[in-house]
């Protein structure tokens, strides 16, 4: 961790790691579930891969207490305008990952109906892959965005614009 | 806002779901209203609409109070971001207090236009397609598709494919209404239950993805058979799971059936009567709990399920409670017609020996460029199909599901439709939800067991 | 294979580039011999077809089956046939209702199911309508399919018998753009209020956009 760039001083520095550490430790992520990959997201939160492990596995019913929205399927053009005022109503700092590739690219519906890709509509830090990706990829995706947050490697914590 | 509730002395005996046959409507209102909102419930319906779209003359309902003013009412959004709407369903609810008067389901925000890229794919393609329409029942939607595009083609599945078809479905019944248990049980707080029908699943997602590949999605039924044959060791896998969930089948009863507060939150709510279910063409265990034993694989029987023994079981009330016990019967008839195709399992070819639509062995691939061209043009070109169109429906867990496909002699179908069960299902919602508690509401929408993927397409 | 209209982006907006004129029993009808109209004339351009009176229709049989017998009896202009094995009629889209309510009391008590067709430049009347009706007391199906064409399709509503075809005929509306006279509430139901076009009609492209792998617009 030494070559990543970090806040002047001892003190700041030290607290920032310990609010990274904290934001890692209790994610909250938001119940959005959308298609196929919303039924392996709550595979995902149950007794078999027990997402409780990493302090995650209460889902926010409201966006106001979430601070992970894991988009989980494929986002209609209609779905669009919902998402992101769920993505608005979440308090910062605030992580997307985009599961499956639907999510992701619009994976094989490349039509008239779908958004292709949800980073047109919010910014996404995960992409998980799959169709739908299994709860351990999801988990993977997750232990990845704890280290990236960890490593300071996304720092728009704060700093996104509306 | 016109008084919706109807006034005691005008209780006409209107066929309840006849619609009125007084104003006809003029057509500029029904085109030019696709502006802006006109989603939306309408504040100056007139009352005969709004009891078409009640399906219900509420004047007899012992919540009914006359001399309530329009301004205690209110309208509310229910979604399409809510933990009980079992993904993106809209509900727009008129409450007055803590009843619902009115609910108005707004879909269309997982529509994902797969009628129309079933259009560009070919026959062979298809199932990638449909697969992910219901994707609780992805089997049963690949099912469907096959048996449509086989019909057209007039091909008989060997006895292997059939049985296997017959095995892989009825396990995903049973995983499927596992879920529905799930989440129903989540939705009126028996958290519990959330976590335990979904261990259950794991098994047999666990013996799909050996089997398929996927745990999900799995485009295994094909036309002409299926995929691949069964893993080496599937009669071990598959006896687990029948010897695993009778016993976890008691527990769920310990957890819900002997569990007064679920029985108190369940009986009585969300009725619905077999009329009104047949009216708005509500099929699956909605109408089975209704009293009314139609079962799509005793009435027209498919892949060879007449030759199963297993019942159809059926309810009386059309509560919330007679749909969860309908659930849990079903899963117990279709172990039974698992253990059956277990047990009858023949030996034999899994796809039809037909070289226009079946790929050439894969030994064969090694040694003969003719069966490597040959299997590079069934899966780039596909087969094409002879004109014509059919429907073949098959009863999916959550009822009637239909393909209607009309192919014009190409290799691509011309139109394909997916008679979606829990679209019309859907409909049955703002029958059971007139004059309800509002605290009802999430246990009469997971009873119902919709799949906005199946909704929306 | 028709060519649909190019469009770009996803909300192309052209629309009834063909016409048609309704004609009921006309040429489409007298060559279904046995199967689709369609397949009986592959390639029928609607550009060159041809205008020639149409055959006088001979009376069609009738199915063994008694109920279905009796209903198709009753209308004149019905026409019955097998496809794939599956019992169809065709009738008058000025008769749908009639036949639908005379259906209902032959004991046909569940409409399972209402979509539409689209024969873009593959016939002169551009649309089907068909409804898959099911009979519990009879265990039977019967598809009825109704033709329209013109610049405004419309045909009668079925939910004054069948309510439960009103998100059906919803989806119809949403998706080809077919008026079903009398339906209580005929809005979008799948896509946006807002939005323009029949996405399911044949010259509506399938909006597919290029995939890019990079360069692709992102939000930051």
């Amino acid at each position: 961790m030494t070559d990543v760039p970090r806040p002047p001083g001892i003190l700041m520095s030290t607290v920032e790691t310990a609010a990274r550490w904290a934001a890692t430790r209790s994610m909250f992520p938001a119940t959005f579930g959308l298609a196929c990959c919303a039924i392996e997201m709550m595979a995902t939160g149950t007794a078999h891969y027990d997402l409780a492990r990493f302090g995650m596995e209460v889902f926010r019913a409201s966006p106001r207490q979430a601070d992970l929205m894991i988009v989980a399927g494929r986002v209609s053009q209609k779905m669009a305008p919902v998402l992101r005022q769920v993505y608005d109503q979440m308090p910062d700092p605030k992580w997307v990952i985009s599961m499956g590739a639907c999510a992701s690219t619009g994976g094989m519906f490349n039509n008239y109906a779908l958004v292709q890709g949800v980073d047109q509509v919010v910014p996404v830090d995960i992409y998980v892959p799959g169709c739908p990706p299994g709860p351990q990829s999801l988990m993977h995706g997750i232990l990845t965005l704890h280290d990236k947050i960890m490593s300071g490697e996304i720092l728009r914590n704060g700093a996104v614009p509306a | 806002m016109t008084d919706i509730t109807t006034s005691g002395d005008e209780t006409e005996t209107v066929d309840m779901w006849v619609s009125g046959t007084e104003e006809p409507e003029p057509r500029e209102w029904q085109i030019a209203s696709t502006d802006e909102g006109a989603q939306k419930m309408r504040l100056n319906e007139s009352e005969s609409r709004m009891r078409e779209q009640l399906g219900t003359v509420v004047d007899d309902d012992f919540l009914f109070e006359s001399d309530v003013a329009d301004d205690e009412r209110m309208l509310i959004n229910m979604g399409p971001q809510h933990p009980s709407t079992h993904g993106v369903l809209r509900l727009q609810l008129e409450l007055e207090g803590e009843i619902v008067r009115r609910t108005k389901p707004i879909i269309g925000y997982l529509h994902t236009g797969m009628e129309k890229t079933a259009e560009v794919l070919t026959f062979l393609q298809g199932p990638t397609n449909v697969t992910r329409m219901d994707y609780l029942a992805p089997f049963h939607n690949e099912l469907c598709y096959s048996m449509a595009v086989e019909r057209l083609l007039a091909v008989e599945v060997p006895e292997r494919a059939q049985v296997m078809r017959v095995l892989l479905s009825e396990l995903n019944r049973i995983s499927s209404h596992l879920v529905a248990l799930a989440t129903n049980g989540m939705d009126i707080g028996a958290l519990s239950m959330m976590i335990y029908g979904f261990r259950e699943r794991e098994q047999i997602l666990a013996f799909f993805e050996k089997t398929t590949g996927l745990r999900m999605n799995h485009n295994f039924i094909r036309p002409g058979g299926v995929a691949a044959d069964l893993p080496p060791g599937w009669r071990h896998d598959v006896q687990e799971i029948l010897d695993t969930l009778p016993g976890r089948l008691d527990e769920y009863d310990d957890l819900l059936q002997h569990n007064p507060i679920w029985v108190e939150r369940t009986q009585g709510v969300g009725m619905i009567s077999a009329e009104e279910c047949l009216a708005y063409g509500i099929t699956g265990p909605t109408l089975r709990s209704t009293g009314v034993a139609w079962d799509l694989r005793k009435a027209f029987p498919y892949s060879g399920i007449e030759t199963y023994e297993f019942d159809v079981p059926v309810g009386s009330n059309g509560d919330v409670y007679d749909r969860y016990r309908v659930r849990v019967d079903e899963i117990v008839e279709s172990m039974k017609i698992v253990e059956q195709a277990m047990d009858r399992m023949p030996k034999g070819d899994y796809r039809v020996d037909d070289r226009k639509i079946t790929p050439p062995p894969r030994a064969r691939i090694d040694e003969s460029m003719e069966a490597l061209i040959h299997h590079f043009k069934i899966f780039t070109e596909g087969f094409t199909v002879p004109p014509g169109e059919t429907y073949v429906a098959v009863e999916s867990p959550r009822g009637e599901l239909g393909c209607y496909i009309v192919s014009e002699g190409g290799g691509k179908p011309w139109r394909m439709h997916t008679r979606a069960p829990s679209f019309y299902n859907l409909q049955a919602l703002p029958i059971m939800m007139a004059d309800t508690l509002v605290a009802d509401t999430v246990a009469t929408i997971a009873s119902l067991d919709p799949v906005m993927g199946d909704v929306d397409r | 294979m028709t060519e649909s209209n190019p469009t770009d982006g996803p909300r192309p907006a052209p629309e009834g580039v063909t016409s048609g004129d309704d004609t009921p029993g006309g040429t489409d009808n007298a060559t279904a011999a046995s199967t689709l109209a369609p397949a009986a004339h592959p390639g029928d351009d609607i550009l060159g077809a041809s205008d020639e009176a149409p055959a006088p229709l001979p009376r069609r049989g009738l199915p063994e089956n008694q109920v279905l017998a009796g209903l198709i009896e009753s209308f004149d202009d019905a026409e019955w046939f097998l496809s794939a094995g599956q019992d169809v009629v065709r009738v008058a889209p000025e008769q749908f209702g009639e036949f639908g309510a005379a259906a209902k009391s032959a004991g046909f008590e569940v409409c399972a199911d209402v979509t539409v067709v689209d024969w873009y430049r593959k016939r002169r009347t551009r649309f089907d309508v068909v409804a898959n009706l099911l009979s519990l007391q009879h265990v039977l199906r019967l598809r009825v399919i109704a033709e329209v064409g013109g610049e405004a399709p419309a045909i009668p509503s079925l939910t004054p018998i069948w309510p439960g075809a009103g998100f059906a005929e919803r989806e119809a509306y949403d998706m080809f753009g077919i008026a079903f006279d009398g339906h209580p509430d005929l809005t979008r139901i799948l896509m946006p209020d807002d939005w323009v076009g029949y996405p399911l009609r044949k010259d509506f492209a399938v909006g597919s956009v290029p995939v890019q792998f990079k360069d692709s617009h992102k939000v930051t």
